[in-house]
C-alpha cells in the first residue's frame, strides 16, 4: 500500500506517464494504420506478380523482393536514423512523436508486407481458379477471394506487426520520439528512478498483451474454416 | 454443343517440350453426359482448362456453345465462362462465406442485381436440396453436401455447359451414386450439356451418355456407350465390364467371351456356353444394364487342346470369343500406335 501511495504521488508518474503513453499509442496508431495501407498493397503486389501468380511480371517482383528485404534487413534504430533527413523533409522536424512515424512506418511496411505475401499464398490456388472460371475480373480474384480468405491470417499479421510497431516505438523513443520508451530510457537508465521505469514496462506489457488479445479474437471471429 | 478440332497443347520445358494434347478431336450433343477417361497424365486436366479457356491451346479450335473459346480476346472470354459452370474435385467453396453466398458469388460476378440474387440463390439451394443449409458455413457441411453446393454454385448463372473434374473422386460411394444422380436429374430437367472428367469408370457405368478414353493425349477410343460396349474387346467395353484376372489350372487356357443384347439375349449366351460340355468352366463373369443393352462378358476355363475349338462354336453361336489376354488390358496398347488395338475390332 505504502509503495502506491508513493508511486501516485510522484509527479512524473501522475503527469508524464499519462503523457507518454498517449504518445506511444499515437506514434503507434499512426504508424501501424499508414502501415496498413501501404504494406497490403506492397504484399498483394509480391503475390500477385510472382511467377504462377494472378499477373506474372518477373522484373517487378524481383525489383520488389529486393526493396522489402532490404527494409527488413536494417535493425529498426540504425534505419531510424538512416532516414532522418527523409523525416525532416516529410514532418518538417525529427523530433516528437509524429516524426517518428516516418521511420516507423517505413520500418514496418516491409515486415507487414512478407505477412500479407505469406497468407494470401496459403489461399488455396482452387478458389482462385473457381472464381476465375465464372469469370472473375482480376480486381475480384483480389479482393473476394485471396484477401476475404486470407482475412484471419490478415488480422494475425497485423497484430504481430502492431506489437512489432510498439517494441520499434520504444527504440524511436532513444532518439527524440517521446513516449513510453524514452520516459524509461530517460528516468530508469539515466537517472535511476526504477519506479519510473517499471511502471513504463507494466503499460507496455499491458498494451502488448491488450493488442494480441484484440486481435486473436478479431481473428477468430472472422474465421469459418 | 461443344466440338473440339485437331486441339493441340504443347507446355515448352526445359527438358523439351511437353505434349499435353495431341490433336483431340470431340463432339458432344447438346443435352448429353459425356465422359472422358484416362489415367492421371492422359491429358484429362488440360483438356477441361483449354475448354473454361484457363488455358490456351497451342493450336486447334475449342467451340462451346458456338463460341470459339481459343481465338477469344480475355474480357470476352470472361463473358464465355459465364456460359459454363464448373464443378471440381475439391469443391473449392469460399470458406468465408455461408453457402447462400457461395451461391451467389457467380451471380455477382456477373452483375445480376441484388433483389434478383437472393431467390436465385433460394431456388438452387433448394434444387440441390439443401434448402436449409443457406446460412451455414462450408466447414459445417459433409463432402456430399459441399459438392452439392458447388453444383448449385456451377448452375447459378444458368450455364448452357456444365464441366465437372473428377467431381465424385473425394466421395464416398453412396455420396458418389447421390451426386450422380442429382447431375443426371439435372441434366434431365434443365437441357445443360455435362461433361464429366473422371477416372472411374463406374462413374462412366453410372452417368454417361458418351464417352471418349483418352492417353497420351490422344483419342483411343471413342462413342456412345452402346457403341463402346458392343465393341468387343475394346478397351473400354473391358473396363467398362471387368472381370478379374484368376490363376490357371495346368494344361488350361481362359477363353473370353462377351456378348450384348442387341445381338444375343442372356439367355442363348448362357445356352451356347451350357452346350460346351462339363469341360468347360464359367470362372468368373459380368452382366450390366448399359445404355439400354444387357452386356455381358464371360471368363471360360476350357482345356488348352481346345481352345480353337471352343472359339470357333462360340463364335457359330454369334458370341465374340477370344483368348484371355493376361495382364491389364490397358497395357496392351503400343504407345507408338494408340489406334492399333481397339482399331482392329472395331473393323
Amino acid at each position: 500500500m505504502n509503495a502506491l501511495t508513493s508511486l501516485l504521488d510522484d509527479p512524473v508518474i501522475t503527469q508524464r506517464v499519462p503523457e507518454a503513453t498517449l504518445e506511444t499509442l499515437q506514434m503507434v496508431g499512426s504508424s501501424a494504420a499508414l502501415t496498413f495501407l501501404l504494406g497490403l498493397p506492397l504484399g498483394l503486389l509480391l503475390h500477385t506478380t510472382s511467377p504462377g501468380g494472378l499477373a506474372p511480371r518477373r522484373a517487378l517482383n524481383g525489383v520488389l523482393g529486393v526493396v522489402v528485404n532490404v527494409g527488413r534487413s536494417l535493425p529498426f534504430i540504425i534505419l531510424a536514423i538512416a532516414v532522418l533527413p527523409f523525416t525532416r523533409a516529410v514532418v518538417g522536424t525529427t523530433l516528437g512523436w509524429e516524426a517518428a512515424v516516418v521511420p516507423l512506418t517505413l520500418g514496418a511496411v516491409p515486415f507487414f508486407a512478407r505477412l500479407v505475401e505469406t497468407a494470401v499464398r496459403e489461399v488455396d490456388p482452387g478458389k482462385v481458379e473457381a472464381a476465375r472460371v465464372m469469370g472473375s475480373t482480376r480486381r475480384t480474384v483480389v479482393t473476394q477471394v485471396l484477401v476475404r480468405e486470407a482475412l484471419p491470417s490478415l488480422v494475425s499479421g497485423a497484430t504481430v506487426t502492431v506489437i512489432a510497431l510498439v517494441a520499434y516505438s520504444a527504440m524511436a523513443g532513444a532518439i527524440g520520439a517521446g513516449g513510453l520508451g524514452f520516459l524509461a530510457i530517460s528516468y530508469g537508465y539515466q537517472r535511476f528512478e526504477t519506479s519510473v521505469m517499471v511502471v513504463c514496462v507494466v503499460l507496455i506489457v499491458v498494451l502488448v498483451q491488450l493488442v494480441q488479445v484484440v486481435g486473436d479474437a478479431v481473428a477468430r471471429r472472422l474465421d469459418h474454416r | 454443343m461443344i466440338e473440339l478440332s485437331d486441339l493441340r497443347k504443347v507446355y515448352p520445358g526445359p527438358a523439351g517440350d511437353v505434349v499435353a494434347l495431341d490433336g483431340i478431336d470431340l463432339v458432344v450433343e447438346r443435352g448429353a453426359v459425356h465422359g472422358v477417361v484416362g489415367r492421371s497424365g492422359a491429358g484429362k486436366s488440360t483438356l477441361i482448362r483449354c475448354l473454361t479457356g484457363l488455358e490456351r491451346p497451342t493450336s486447334g479450335r475449342v467451340v462451346v456453345d458456338g463460341t470459339d473459346i481459343s481465338a477469344l480476346p480475355e474480357q470476352r472470354l470472361r463473358a464465355a465462362r459465364r456460359r459454363m459452370g464448373m464443378v471440381f474435385q475439391h469443391v473449392n467453396l469460399l470458406d468465408s462465406r455461408t453457402v447462400a453466398a457461395n451461391v451467389a458469388f457467380p451471380l455477382e460476378v456477373a452483375g445480376t442485381p441484388r433483389a434478383e440474387r437472393s431467390g436465385r440463390v433460394r431456388e438452387l439451394l433448394e434444387l440441390v436440396g439443401l434448402g436449409d443449409k443457406a446460412g451455414a458455413y462450408p466447414a459445417q457441411l459433409s463432402g456430399g453436401q459441399r459438392q452439392r453446393v458447388g453444383i448449385a454454385r456451377a448452375l447459378a448463372t444458368e450455364p448452357a455447359v456444365l464441366l465437372c473434374d473428377e467431381p465424385t473422386s473425394a466421395l464416398d460411394s453412396a455420396t458418389t451414386r447421390q451426386t450422380l444422380g442429382l447431375i443426371r436429374d439435372l441434366r434431365d430437367r434443365l437441357g445443360i450439356t455435362v461433361v464429366i472428367i473422371t477416372h472411374e469408370m463406374a462413374v462412366v457405368r453410372e452417368i454417361c451418355d458418351s464417352v471418349t478414353l483418352l492417353e497420351h493425349g490422344r483419342v483411343v477410343q471413342d462413342g456412345s456407350l452402346a457403341e463402346v460396349v458392343t465393341d468387343h474387346g475394346s478397351r473400354l467395353a473391358r473396363e467398362l465390364i471387368p472381370v478379374p484376372d484368376l490363376p490357371l489350372g495346368p494344361s488350361r487356357a481362359l477363353v473370353e467371351v462377351t456378348y450384348a443384347t442387341d445381338e444375343v439375349s442372356t439367355h442363348d449366351a448362357l445356352a451356347a456356353v451350357a452346350a460346351l460340355g462339363r469341360d468347360v468352366e464359367v470362372v468368373a463373369g459380368t452382366i450390366e444394364t448399359l445404355a439400354g443393352l444387357r452386356v455381358g462378358r464371360l471368363q471360360l476355363e476350357v482345356p488348352a487342346a481346345h481352345v480353337d475349338d471352343v472359339i470357333a462354336r462360340l463364335t457359330a453361336d454369334r458370341l465374340h470369343a477370344a483368348p484371355t489376354v493376361a495382364g491389364d488390358p490397358t497395357d496392351r496398347t503400343d504407345p507408338a500406335d494408340p489406334r492399333g488395338a481397339t482399331g482392329e475390332v472395331a473393323a
